[in-house]
């Protein structure tokens, strides 16, 4: 049984038909990466299976683990290890990391039947996983996300996603926005996180995070369908190439493509 | 139609009954002509009504047409510990607008820091409040004038010049009405000298389910390069009537910060209104109110920019479930004098539940040119985003709202600088709102 199955997924937004068939299939241990032009539906798709309000499923199925997950509260998804690195993470004055993902830890352990942790167990936890991604522990002590920079909130998310330990987390655009410096640091913090068991789903739109995220597979998104699909050397074709020959016009010349897409 | 005379007479027939009762003839004759005055504005304009623009979604009539008597002199023998912040401070207590001197601790103050009752002063040491009395309210509203009028205990606080006063000054408003429905006029003075580094707190707290009448002035000087922090405690019992003015002047490079807690009363109005009356005067207003029952908390803010290179800082925020209303109406005026202001006010408020309603409204009044001014208002229900981000990490939809709601709240007590003050504030939120104990 593969861990994630998504099998002809349809999805709206607001009444427009975002996904209009997808397919994919990963494995535990894989890391798949997609990428696409703008509005191509990468976003909708890592919202959709995070259980975002708003994104509507008109036809198809998601099974994680057998179960069906498009039928589960976003929290219960986070619970049984469906973790989503938002592109644009929310600042929420007044609620402290630590206190934030102490609750969401102690929930999704509860939830795997193993015990709470109480507060110097989760100090600890926090100690170690904040090197990691090299992130001030003064940060996380700090309200949420409030006044940080864009490679700050960047590196918090794989913070927290290093704290709650999914079985697939799914990476929205973390590479958007962030320096060569900040982009090294959640690469890395990234990588040590590859296991066995664990799975990732990284959407880009730039090949650049791949030379750090090497995926198993990449998978490219044109209209809400999956419109090529191939291992990492698939990365390299579409940088020369650029989206539009995926389109249906005519391949860019190798050399003078343009490197920005979209 | 003899019914509705009777009816609409209720507190001003006993007001007119209490002034023509009380003549102080010790008292210094311009006390008398503050009095006197004071009695005079008030029957010009009377009660304010929903008409008048500054009143017109705070309707007074239900508790002005309750014939409040003057409340006792005589205390009950229930003198009931104070749920107070604990902590190091001097304490003043009044019970039911007189000083308690048993409750308070103002023996041994050093420094040359004073803080005394306000009838007791008038009667030993006049020459020490003539100067300031009825001075910076001098426009207050009915309900400040009617203040006036029985202006005869309450505080007076001085801190002398160049004195740092680590400890905060707390001032208790305790009424427990003895017998039926009563009314107090405490009034204050707080004059807070060049150069004095200082922290006050008012506290108003009263019985539970007894109709009571607080009328309340405090009047603040802040003198060349004072720095003053200033918090508003109002806790007043469930079926209490809470209005109260502060009025402030700020003096050159002076430095005042004011934190405005309302969680009680029935009806609770509070007028703020800060002038910047020199150069460089600095205020930063922060206040939270959380609305619930059927309570009306209104929160009138005024900060006069009357001269240049002034800085002021506003944050309201409000809170409102079940069929409660909150009111916030901010005004800033930037007189033609006052170049290089630089104002900012934001309000923001939660409404809990369908019934609830807030209204909320910035006004500015721009003179000169060369100003910085910014406000904006919010009214609305959680930010879905955050929800959804809370509830991506594994937090259930229940808990990650009463978060939400918490942290709102706490935004503006974790900016209280006196800590058990800020202590006792948060644990009223962790009552109150469903979030509490985070």
């Amino acid at each position: 049984m593969a861990l994630l199955e998504i099998r002809n997924l349809h999805a709206s937004v607001a009444g427009n038909e975002i996904l209009r068939g997808v397919d994919l299939t990963v494995d535990a241990g894989e890391v798949h990466a997609i990428m696409g032009p703008n509005g191509s539906g990468k976003s909708t798709l890592a919202h959709v299976l995070a259980g975002r309000p708003g994104y509507e499923v008109t036809a198809g199925e998601v099974l994680f683990k057998g179960q069906n997950l498009l039928a589960m509260a976003p929290e219960l998804r986070a619970r049984e290890g469906v973790f989503l690195a938002f592109q644009y993470p929310v600042e929420i004055p007044g609620v402290s990391n630590v206190y934030f993902l102490k609750n969401a830890l102690n929930a999704v352990r509860k939830h795997r039947g193993l015990p709470e942790l109480d507060a110097f167990d989760f100090l600890s936890l926090v100690e170690e996983r904040a090197k990691l991604v090299d992130i001030d522990e003064e940060l996380v002590k700090r309200p949420v996300n409030e006044g940080f920079s864009g490679g700050e909130k960047k590196r918090n998310e794989i913070f927290q996603m290093a704290i709650l330990d999914p079985t697939l987390a799914i990476l929205d655009e973390t590479d958007s926005g962030l320096d060569i410096d900040a982009l090294r640091i959640v690469a890395a913090g990234v990588n040590s996180l590859r296991t066995a068991e664990r799975a990732m789903i990284v959407v880009t739109h730039y090949q650049r995070l791949l030379n750090y995220i090497v995926p198993d597979f990449l998978h490219v998104l044109v209209e809400g369908r999956i419109a090529l699909e191939g291992g990492k050397e698939l990365a390299l074709e579409l940088e020369e190439k650029g989206y539009a020959w995926l389109d249906g016009e005519p391949p860019a010349k190798a050399g003078t493509a343009p490197l920005t897409v979209g | 139609m003899e019914a509705v005379a009777e009816e609409t007479a209720g507190l001003e027939r006993s007001i007119s009954e209490a002034y023509r009762e009380r003549r102080s003839p010790r008292d210094p004759g311009w006390v008398a002509e503050i009095r006197r005055a004071g009695m005079e504005r008030f029957r010009e304009t009377g009660f304010p009504t929903v008409r008048e623009d500054a009143w017109k979604y705070t309707n007074v009539a239900p508790f002005v047409n309750v014939p409040f008597q003057l409340a006792s002199h005589e205390r009950g023998s229930f003198a009931r510990p104070l749920p107070l912040p604990a902590g190091a401070g001097v304490q003043i207590v009044l019970v039911n607008g007189r000083y308690a001197p048993d409750l308070s601790s103002v023996g041994l103050l050093t420094g040359g820091l004073e803080v005394a009752s306000l009838a007791e002063v008038i009667a030993a040491r006049p020459e020490a409040i003539e100067p300031y009395l009825a001075k910076t309210v001098r426009d207050g509203n009915a309900f400040a004038q009617l203040n006036s009028a029985f202006v005869d205990d309450g505080v007076f606080v001085r801190i002398p010049a160049r004195t740092a006063v680590a400890d905060p000054i707390h001032l208790v408003f305790l009424s427990e009405p003895t017998f039926g429905p009563t009314v107090s006029h405490p009034r204050n003075l707080v004059i807070a000298e060049a150069g004095s580094e200082s922290s006050v707190v008012e506290t108003f707290l009263g019985t539970a389910g007894e109709p009571y009448f607080t009328n309340a002035v405090t009047e603040v000087v802040l003198h060349d390069g004072a720095v003053l922090d200033f918090s508003k405690l109002e806790l007043e019992g469930d079926a209490a009537f809470h209005v109260a003015t502060i009025a402030v002047a700020l003096g050159r490079n002076s430095n005042f910060t004011s934190h405005s807690i309302s969680l009680g009363g029935a009806l609770a109005r509070n007028d703020l209104n800060v002038r910047l009356d020199a150069e460089g005067a600095d205020c930063t207003l922060n206040g939270l109110f959380l609305g619930t029952g059927t309570q009306l908390l209104d929160n009138h803010t005024l900060i006069d920019h009357a001269m240049p290179h002034g800085t002021s800082r506003e944050l309201y925020k409000g809170i409102l479930d079940g069929k409660s209303r909150g009111i916030f109406h901010g005004k800033i005026i930037v007189r033609p004098d006052a170049q290089k202001t630089d104002a900012m006010q934001t309000n923001k408020n939660l409404l809990l539940s369908k019934e609830a309603l807030v209204n909320s409204e910035p006004a500015l009044e721009i003179f000169a040119d060369d100003v910085k001014c910014r406000h904006g208002s919010t009214i609305g229900q959680l930010d879905a985003a955050a929800m959804f981000y809370l509830r991506s990490r594994g937090i259930g939809e229940e808990e990650a709202r009463n978060l939400l709601v918490y942290a709102f709240a706490s935004d503006v007590a974790s900016r209280i600088r006196v800590a058990p003050l800020r202590a006792l504030v948060q644990q009223h939120l962790g009552l109150r709102l469903p979030g509490g104990g985070v």
